[in-house]
């Protein structure tokens, strides 16, 4: 147990030479970016004197080194800096916002793994059947339609023609308060107040914008998924299982769906991890208070240290889904362990 | 507290801001005739104006959280619409005012009655130190307050018996008016100063998402990115007490979802609708379209690059492009075109209407005569930011311009880097300009696009005779028997030299479904306080 404690400390320590790698190169980027965040920020009317008082007021007369390093000392104390386009400290912003896209983008990412993951097996099982041919249809179509696409045409037949959607209003209709803040995802947040009417009143709102992420996501892990199962079906041990009589439903999850597993959780991370920098349209058609929208807007007006937090923020946590998944390996296969390392 | 009924909660009244936030929904009834929501695609990133950064989207909150010294009256236009009335100033927190003889000291009796949301009466001290935070704090309300010739604190004195005393350098018609527009707000200092830090004398991070005012509007709720809930102070005394008494404007980013909202009749009013929808809703919802006062969308020419040194370069480019086809396509017809205009100049309108219209035959006699008969190669920039009129404008230019041998590659630039390039450092050969100055007379549109190096000269014009009748006339009394002629001298110099070709006058569109009272005003934001409720 304790060698597996130390090999999870050795897969940490890896992830910080990466960290650091971010930390300059997001500082690097963001100043190479040809906006004048001065110019920006002074305001419409403002003349050469105020954009300088406001270059001065931001910081950003001084040499780029001696900002590096104010900006490291700072972030070695846990202080992200002050976004200039919402006034705050993008630590406040990051923590308002990114509960938001991962509440939208892990619902996303259960449904489709709901439907995606039994519908690839299927399709594999039943090769050339008809629900082969829905599996292939439902993959095109999400592949082909664009997240904002979707999202307008939900939103036109469930909310404009039909009426059953609520007003595509964010995560919460405003008539609602948003419950008692705990872990920032509003479904947990009012679960724990206990609260049933902002429960499902966030439920509601979370319906569309998560099927359209999740129609979206959905067509990668259903072909993953289908293809591994082939794979699986085909090979030897799967013919010696079923030569020694073992029962089908054995056979097919005891031995097949385990072993073809490990590509789809792969998949999964990448598709994770490209949903939530993909959620920015979505988030846009659903007025969805995300993480998305926060760092375009940020990009826009030249917003330095907002910049620099998303881009660390997402690399802190494709550092930890990285782990996850690698520590999900060896659960799911026992020959992938970290001792050989 | 969670446990309040809707009957208490209503029963509780103005008191709700305090409460709201334990609530877990709005009482039902709040939906009805006294709550109106408002959908923006913009974002509100800060509750004070002065500050770094501020937004336009966020100078609302000055308008409906503060009061001013004076408002502008208000006028019904031609197209049966309200609008601001530039003419007329009326009170907000003065009760009266007075301008000495030589124009250079204005006083201002505030009114007795006027309190601050905490209860606290508003001094003449409070305006006086809202006043100077204006001019001390730099960037953009330092720039607005110097348009009005306020450029110090020690022009400004808070005497005794509630009045404030402003003086001027030299008299200008535009010292008033430019105390009618959101940035010389009235702030209640007391809580200011109470918030203030070594660091930060003027409060900034305190008033930036805690306002302190006096105005129609309390803030109830401001859940940044997401919704602003204004709630009513039933004790203002700057006008008319609004009808209803809460007010939302919730963010909705997508214009597809937006007019999904107002068509339902979910939302009562959207703001800054695009032209294409204002136009499609037009039969079924009450749409206002007003033209922005001084606000001109042109093209321009830089005068520093070769071909468009050359007169008859401009007056070409004049002739070809094609006004109707960039109207129709671009502004969806929304606004007021600026094209074909009289030779005569009998008045003194402004934006006017140039006197050029599309006509091939003259546009390629110009360019014969020029020194570039055969025509030149140009890029023209636009930003991506204002891409959907930008965009379809270009292409109607590129097209018209290819038979003349002008080669036109559109080239388009990102928000961020447009102001860059386009206003700082100028340096864009041909490109699309759309200026608009909040107080509307022609010498202050001169200002800013037609004297050098001023900020939205982004055609580097300079011509010694505009830069001296720009600044006899900037602070003139209009009804100075001088005013007029030297302002059609300036108009024609405008029309011959042409660094910027008028194209049209944009509109602001504002749809409304269930609501009424909407009122146009120069800022080109959400003034909530005329609003109501109406039963459609």
């Amino acid at each position: 147990m304790s060698q597996r404690a130390v090999a999870v400390g050795l897969r940490v320590a890896q992830t910080l030479p990466v960290l650091i790698g971010v930390v300059l190169i997001s500082f690097l980027l963001t100043r190479a970016l040809p906006g004048d965040p001065a110019a920006y920020f002074a305001g419409v009317m403002a003349d050469a004197e105020s954009i300088e008082a406001t270059r001065v007021k931001l910081g950003l007369d001084k040499p780029m080194p001696q900002q590096f390093i104010m900006y490291v000392g700072d972030l070695l104390q846990g202080d992200l800096g002050q976004s200039v386009g919402t006034g705050r400290p993008v630590l406040t912003d990051l923590a308002e916002r990114l509960p938001a896209s991962l509440e939208l983008t892990l619902s996303a990412l259960l449904l489709s793994c709901l439907i995606a993951v039994p519908l690839g097996v299927w399709a594999a099982v039943r090769q050339g059947s008809w629900v082969d041919h829905l599996c292939r249809v439902l993959v095109t179509a999400g592949v082909s339609l664009p997240t904002f696409f979707t999202g307008v045409l939900l939103i036109y037949i469930f909310y404009y023609l039909l009426g059953w959607a609520p007003s595509p209003l964010g995560r919460l209709d405003f008539i609602y308060i948003p419950p008692p803040h705990v872990t920032g995802f509003y479904l947990v947040d009012s679960a724990l107040a206990g609260d049933a009417e902002t429960f499902f009143a966030t439920l509601r709102q979370l319906v569309l914008p998560a099927a359209t992420l999740a129609l979206f996501t959905l067509a990668p892990i259903a072909r993953m998924t289908r293809a591994a199962m082939l794979t699986a079906l085909s090979s030897d041990y799967i013919r010696t299982a079923r030569a020694a009589g073992l029962p089908p439903r054995k056979v097919l999850y005891g031995y097949a769906f385990r072993n073809a597993l490990l590509p789809v959780v792969t998949t999964l991370g990448m598709v994770f991890s490209f949903v939530l920098g993909a959620n920015v349209l979505v988030e846009k058609v659903f007025a969805w208070p995300g993480i998305g929208s926060y760092a375009v807007e940020a990009l826009v007006a030249s917003d330095y240290a907002a910049v620099q937090g998303f881009v660390l923020a997402m690399a802190v946590l494709f550092v930890l889904l990285n782990l996850i998944i690698d520590l999900s390996y060896a659960l799911i296969d026992p020959r992938i362990g970290f001792a050989s390392k | 507290m969670t446990l309040t009924t809707r009957r208490s909660f209503l029963k509780a009244g103005a008191a709700s801001a305090a409460i709201l936030p334990f609530l877990k929904s709005l009482p039902a009834a709040a939906q009805a005739a006294e709550t109106l929501v408002v959908v923006s695609g913009q974002t509100i990133n800060s509750l004070d104006l002065h500050r770094v950064g501020t937004n336009r989207a966020s100078y609302q909150v000055a308008v409906n959280c503060y009061d001013r010294l004076v408002t502008f009256g208000r006028k019904e236009m031609p197209s049966g619409e309200m609008s601001f009335d530039y003419s007329v100033l009326e009170p907000e927190l003065a009760e009266s005012w007075d301008i000495s003889d030589d124009g250079l000291t204005l006083t201002f009796k505030i009114k007795p009655d006027a309190k601050f949301w905490d209860g606290s009466p508003v001094t003449a001290e409070d305006v006086k130190w809202s006043f100077d935070r204006a001019v001390s704090v730099g960037g953009f309300p330092t720039v607005q307050m110097k348009a009005g010739g306020l450029n110090r604190p020690e022009q400004f004195a808070a005497l005794e018996d509630g009045t404030f005393q402003i003086t001027l350098d030299f008299p200008s018609k535009l010292a008033l008016p430019d105390l009618a527009v959101p940035v010389p707000f009235v702030i209640n200092s007391k809580v200011a100063i109470a918030n203030a830090t070594e660091d930060d004398p003027w409060a900034m991070e305190y008033l930036h998402t805690t306002p302190a005012g006096s105005g129609a509007f309390k803030v109830a709720r401001w859940d940044q990115g997401q919704q602003l809930v204004y709630q009513r102070n039933d004790d203002w005394v700057g006008g008319p007490l609004p009808t209803v008494s809460r007010v939302i404007v919730r963010e909705v980013p997508s214009q597809a979802t937006r007019r999904a909202l107002i068509e339902r009749g979910d939302v009562q009013m959207s703001f800054g609708i695009p032209d294409r929808d204002a136009a499609e809703l037009a039969d079924e919802l009450t749409v206002y379209s007003t033209p922005i006062a001084n606000c001109i969308n042109c093209v321009g020419l830089n005068t520093i690059f070769e071909p468009f040194r050359d007169p008859e370069v401009r007056k070409a480019i004049a002739f070809a492009i094609p006004y109707e086809a960039i109207f129709q396509a671009a502004a969806y017809g929304r606004g007021k075109p600026l094209w074909g205009g009289e030779e005569e100049i009998n008045d003194i309108a402004w934006p006017r209407a140039f006197p050029y219209a599309t006509d091939m035959e003259k546009a390629k006699a110009h360019l014969a005569n020029s020194g570039f008969p055969d025509g030149f190669d140009v890029p023209l920039s636009i930003s991506l930011g204002l891409a959907s009129w930008m965009e379809p404008t270009a292409l109607l230019i590129q097209e018209a311009l290819a038979p003349l041998g002008i080669n036109v590659t559109v080239e388009k630039i990102p928000g961020a880097n447009w102001r860059t390039a386009a206003l700082v450092e100028k340096t864009l050969p041909m490109h699309l300009e759309n200026f608009g100055g909040w107080l509307d007379t022609p010498d202050y549109y001169f200002f800013w696009a037609y004297q050098k190096d001023r900020l939205f000269n982004s055609s580097n014009y300079f011509n010694e005779e505009v830069e001296e009748l720009t600044n006899e006339t900037l602070h003139m009394p209009v009804d100075d028997p001088e005013y007029a002629p030297k302002l059609k001298r300036m108009f024609e110099i405008a029309i011959e030299d042409l660094p910027r070709i008028p194209l049209h006058q944009p509109a602001l569109n504002v749809a409304m479904n269930g609501a009424d009272g909407y009122e146009f005003w120069f800022h080109r934001q959400l003034d909530a306080r005329p609003l109501g409720r109406s039963s459609t």
